[in-house]
């Protein structure tokens, strides 16, 4: 238990020691407050998690041939397969505004020269 | 709640291949929480009903309050009704898996401390020796509760200042709560064995100490391994690819047993509740299989977002985790005592969902296998052309879920025909 518990504090506070993205500003909780209220991660993941029947938004932001312009009229209109969520303008540029922040974190895809022979990467 | 979750299981899934139908009426961002929640409800209520029940016999000579045992129920009950109509009036606002507002927790956690207050006031009164179960039930109801308080520590905005670190925690949370229930359906599982094979020793062996050892370490540390390719600390990663990998004296322990388990089998087969325990062995087996696997991080860097984790999480809670559970309410039901046209149609479910629940695993690892294939190793950049292949294999899942909810459903409904005859009859106290 005791262990437990230290592990679990070392988790909190050193678990993230790069924060890439940096503390999120207004605009940044906002979107994510828009993505939970919406539940789009039931469809769509950030790093893997979450739902499988959109593609994962981790990096989308800085994708090659994608990005905030591409992004837009996906949320605001939806597609055959995602429905529009009828999000006001502000809405739509705050959860852009929290995508953008996510890519700064990390890369979702990871490279095949990351894995050692332990298995471990 | 296991209906409702293999109905919205089956329209999930459905929603899945033709979203351009049910986007019209119910789509499918509105559909998963209805089956997740179910399904995460049923698992932790049926837990926890059979606990309630069984303390009764195994807790003797203590006070007991079933104003205390009602209080839970109620507050539970209601606040699960509450969650479901949020969810069908689109108010979300949590993560994943738990979608409700999360105001909707405290209602949770209140009713959880007034069952845990019924459980451990006469578990303290009790002075004799506590059998093995007895401690899987107490660290899974006091791990549940820790669990349960670090999902919601994202509302505080310090866990919020990174996003690598909250989703760190989330998952952190997620994976030991997954643990912390696996000790109370264990548990569970175990007595039934002490009382089907009427030998009480077996709940009180050094190797079964011992196990319980191994599961409660893996519980507090290997939850890392949901979590691989986010961009944390490296020792998070370590940490949970080494627990894990002690998993494999689970795995070694059962191909040991497998003799002595057979001979068990041939004895006690006749006994319903047994053979849902015996086939959740084989699904442990299975599933255990496949979590080796795609725990070590070079293999779950082609797994991770796949449908493999969909395997690994239904395999489980269906195939483990539901078995026991049937199993435990078939005994509390008293479902050998029950007409022989009942036994039939149980046993008719049962085969039914064993074997739809086979091509279904296989299914979603096939499916898992091909998305895989193609996004890692071939590198395929665009998700529709990477999904092609897959949703065709998604359609035989689909088709598989179909059987599986008939043949579990089943059971739910002949189990329900007969609560409500207990139920008149004040037999037992089932919520």
């Amino acid at each position: 238990m005791v262990s437990f518990a230290c592990f679990s504090w070392f988790v909190y506070t050193h678990g993230d020691d790069n924060n890439k993205e940096g503390t999120p500003n207004q605009q940044v909780l906002a979107g994510w407050k828009v993505w939970q209220d919406n539940n789009c991660q039931s469809c769509h993941q950030l790093y893997g998690l979450g739902g499988y029947m959109g593609p994962d938004l981790t990096n989308v932001a800085t994708q090659t041939g994608k990005g905030p312009s591409y992004m837009e009229p996906y949320i605001k209109y939806g597609t055959g397969r995602m429905p529009s969520f009828h999000l006001s303008d502000t809405d739509v540029h705050d959860l852009i505004g929290f995508l953008k922040w996510v890519d700064k974190s990390g890369q979702s895809k990871l490279s095949e020269g990351m894995n050692q022979q332990s298995g471990s990467f | 709640m296991l209906v409702t979750s293999l109905l919205c299981g089956l329209l999930s899934s459905f929603a899945f291949l033709y979203p351009e139908i049910f986007n019209k009426y119910i789509p499918f961002y509105q559909l998963r929480p209805f089956h997740v929640s179910a399904a995460l409800f049923w698992i932790i209520s049926a837990a926890t009903a059979g606990v309630m029940h069984y303390k009764k016999e195994v807790l003797i000579n203590s006070q007991m309050k079933k104003k205390h045992e009602k209080l839970f129920i109620v507050l539970w009950i209601s606040t699960i009704l509450i969650i479901f109509s949020c969810y069908a009036l689109k108010i979300f606002g949590g993560r994943e898996y738990w979608e409700f507002p999360p105001i909707l927790s405290l209602p949770l956690l209140i009713s959880w401390l007034v069952f845990m207050f019924s459980f451990y006031k006469p578990l303290f009164q009790s002075k004799e020796k506590k059998p093995l179960y007895v401690w899987m039930w107490a660290t899974g109801i006091f791990f549940f509760l820790i669990t349960f308080l670090e999902q919601n520590v994202w509302l505080i905005p310090w866990f919020r200042s990174s996003f690598i670190k909250e989703v760190t925690i989330q998952w952190k949370s997620n994976g030991s709560m997954v643990g912390a229930w696996n000790q109370i359906i264990y548990g569970t599982a175990l007595y039934l064995m002490v009382l089907i094979g009427g030998d009480k020793k077996i709940a009180e062996t050094k190797k079964a100490f011992f196990f319980y050892f191994l599961g409660f370490t893996n519980l507090m540390f290997n939850w890392g391994h949901h979590i691989y390719n986010v961009p944390n600390a490296g020792w998070i990663r370590n940490t949970a690819y080494i627990i894990s990998m002690t998993e494999l004296l689970f795995f070694v322990n059962i191909i040991m047993d497998f003799k002595s388990k057979l001979d068990e089998k041939r004895k006690f087969d006749h006994i319903i509740p047994y053979r849902f325990l015996i086939a959740a062995e084989f699904w442990v087996f299975a599933n255990l299989t496949l979590a080796l696997l795609i725990s070590v991080p070079a293999i779950n860097r082609y797994t991770h977002g796949t449908h493999i984790t969909v395997a690994h999480a239904m395999g489980a809670t269906i195939g483990i985790n539901t078995m026991i559970l049937l199993g435990s309410l078939g005994y509390i039901l008293q479902v050998d005592q029950q007409s022989a046209t009942k036994k039939r149609w149980i046993n008719i479910g049962y085969w039914i969902s064993q074997i739809s629940l086979g091509i279904f695993w296989i299914s979603l690892i096939f499916a898992g296998i091909l998305k895989g294939y193609r996004s890692v190793k071939l590198n395929m950049d665009n998700f529709q052309e990477v999904m092609s292949p897959v949703m065709t294999v998604l359609k035989i899942f689909s088709l598989s879920g179909v059987f599986l909810a008939v043949g579990l459903g089943i059971i739910a409904i002949n189990y329900i025909i007969m609560l409500n005859g207990k139920s008149k009859d004040n037999d037992i106290n089932v919520p």
